[in-house]
């Protein structure tokens, strides 16, 4: 009997502590809830957004997009060329992501932890890459378009310029993750910076450098398409075109090509990863 | 003359945290030295400042009669040469395959093209293979590292510090990650090394039974001070304790010795 009671009351001395505990984590939860709201209350009133006016014209906005953005016989005639620009445009963000890559790849191994000499220059290629990737690509296109004009090195070059910022850093922290142990091991058999890098460090880090790559791929194909429509070129060009015609139903043939080119990239570079892999 | 002599060695990281101080002793050519001392003591700063991973603050590091610390890098690059290392995570490059990987040990002897594009001569495949025979690890030649189990990742370890045709080899904790049958795989493999090779072992480590049965010398290391230092027979409960800075009874091999 005795016993009973003690191990009852223990159970209750253990209790005690836990209602407390989870009253403080329900009042946290609560607390978080409230904040969001709140913030989503505040920003609406002074943005005059109005919930209950957006839900209601998705109806509408279905119906119109399903009289106006079905691809029509006049859009499939017009296929072969979006096409072609599409091609255009995949190719260039193909040239633009492999050359920011090799680039990016030598100046991330200057500010690896690493691989990278002293203090400074390291600090250095952060800054630049920080630089260069938060000025966003728009942007960029803007500004280069004041030296360049309508063209596709515009292009080219704005998509370069982000690609090669967020290449950089996101070698640096591959090369950073992977190498580490490598490099030491290399170092200490004597052998000097280049063999370590193409021993060492490449094979280390090529699985993870490969998927940024394709990522980047798929990511400036998409991308490309908004800088087409301010430099003039590519299939940004094209869907402008359509659009300002108001020829909605190849607009909507353009951009469906573009998913599906999307699409296809990614699955090609799912193969690709798996077989490197 | 002592192949390796460290006089008087100190080293203060960034912060002032003094990881080795007035550190001083002579190694013998053909010795198996086990460095013990518990974890922060200094034993892995030790051994990088041999080969200088590490740069030390002060003093100076004597291999084969030279001051390594004033060497520039062409002079450090050929000590490294002369020094094979073996880590506890084995640091091998894991995707690419073991004989490769084994290759890497003559990487700091070659010319940098020749290291860049990994050519190898048709004798120095020949050699590795053979390192890799007598290691037991010839059916692993042409898998990736990625694929091996840890004891045989350590005896790539091996094969790769063999490789370099060292005259001192340097280990940091090379059994820390082993369990018990792979550890003594590869104690044995490294005293046969030690025996039939000629070639002198620093090790450090935190077994201290496994200190005492393979070396006959051993350095205790606290708080960055040799504290003990002389041959494994000599070592006694006490100053192994004082090594540890534990009282009677707090360690393992406390209760092993009362078991004998």
């Amino acid at each position: 009997m005795e016993k009973a009671q003690d191990q009852m009351e223990k159970q209750q001395g253990c209790a005690k502590g836990t209602p407390d505990f989870f009253r403080k984590r329900r009042r946290t939860d609560l607390l978080f809830a409230a904040c969001v709201l709140g913030l989503f209350v505040f920003s609406s009133a002074l943005t005059g957004f109005s919930l209950a006016d957006g839900i209601s014209s998705i109806p509408r906005a279905l119906v119109w997009m399903g009289q106006n953005l079905i691809p029509d016989e006049q859009a499939l005639t017009r296929l072969p060329k979006v096409l072609s620009r599409l091609y255009e445009t995949a190719m260039l963000s193909v040239a633009v992501t492999v050359l920011a890559a090799v680039l990016a790849f030598l100046f991330s191994l200057a500010g690896s932890k690493t691989t990278g000499r002293g203090r400074l220059f390291p600090r250095l290629v952060r800054i630049v890459a920080a630089f260069f990737r938060n000025v966003p690509d728009v942007v960029w296109s803007i500004l280069l378009m004041f030296s360049f004009g309508q063209n596709i090195l515009t292009g080219f070059f704005a998509l370069f310029f982000t690609t090669f910022g967020l290449l950089t850093r996101a070698f640096i922290e591959t090369v950073d993750e992977v190498s580490a142990s490598c490099v030491e091991a290399l170092t200490s058999t004597g052998a000097s910076f280049f063999p370590i890098v193409f021993q060492g460090v490449i094979p280390s880090a090529m699985s993870g450098l490969m998927t940024w790559i394709l990522y980047m791929i798929e990511t400036n194909i998409r991308s490309s398409t908004l800088i087409g429509i301010l430099t003039g070129t590519g299939i940004g060009y094209l869907f402008d075109l359509y659009y300002k015609r108001l020829e909605y139903p190849t607009a909507s043939l353009v951009v469906l090509s573009i998913v599906v080119l999307v699409l296809l990239i990614e699955t090609i570079s799912n193969r690709v990863r798996r077989a490197i892999l | 003359m002592p192949i390796l002599e460290l006089k008087h060695v100190s080293k203060i990281y960034g912060a002032g945290t003094k990881a080795l101080e007035d550190v001083s002793f002579a190694v013998e050519e053909g010795e198996f030295v086990s460095v013990i001392g518990p974890s922060g003591a200094g034993k892995s700063t030790l051994l990088r400042c041999i080969n200088r991973l590490v740069d030390a603050t002060q003093g100076a590091v004597f291999f084969d009669g030279e001051d390594v610390t004033g060497l520039d890098k062409k002079g450090l690059r050929r000590v490294r040469t002369k020094t094979g290392m073996i880590f506890q995570h084995y640091n091998l490059v894991e995707r690419l395959s073991v004989m490769e990987n084994v290759l890497h040990g003559r990487l700091g002897q070659k010319g940098t093209l020749a290291g860049m594009i990994g050519h190898y001569s048709e004798e120095e495949k020949v050699e590795a293979f053979a390192i890799l025979e007598k290691l037991g690890l010839a059916e692993q030649a042409y898998k990736r590292c990625d694929e091996l189990s840890g004891g045989q990742k350590q005896r790539v370890g091996i094969a790769r510090a063999i490789m370099q045709r060292p005259r001192l080899i340097l280990c940091d904790e090379p059994i820390a990650s082993l369990d018990p049958s792979s550890s003594k795989v590869i104690m044995d493999q490294l005293k046969e090394i030690n025996q039939t090779m000629k070639i002198t072992c620093i090790l450090n480590l935190h077994q201290v039974d496994v200190a005492m049965q393979y070396s006959e010398r051993i350095i205790g290391i606290t708080a960055g001070h040799v504290v003990y230092d002389g041959p494994a027979s000599r070592l006694d409960q006490e100053t192994i304790h004082q090594i540890y800075q534990s009282r009677s009874g707090a360690l393992i091999t406390d209760r092993a010795e009362r078991a004998v």
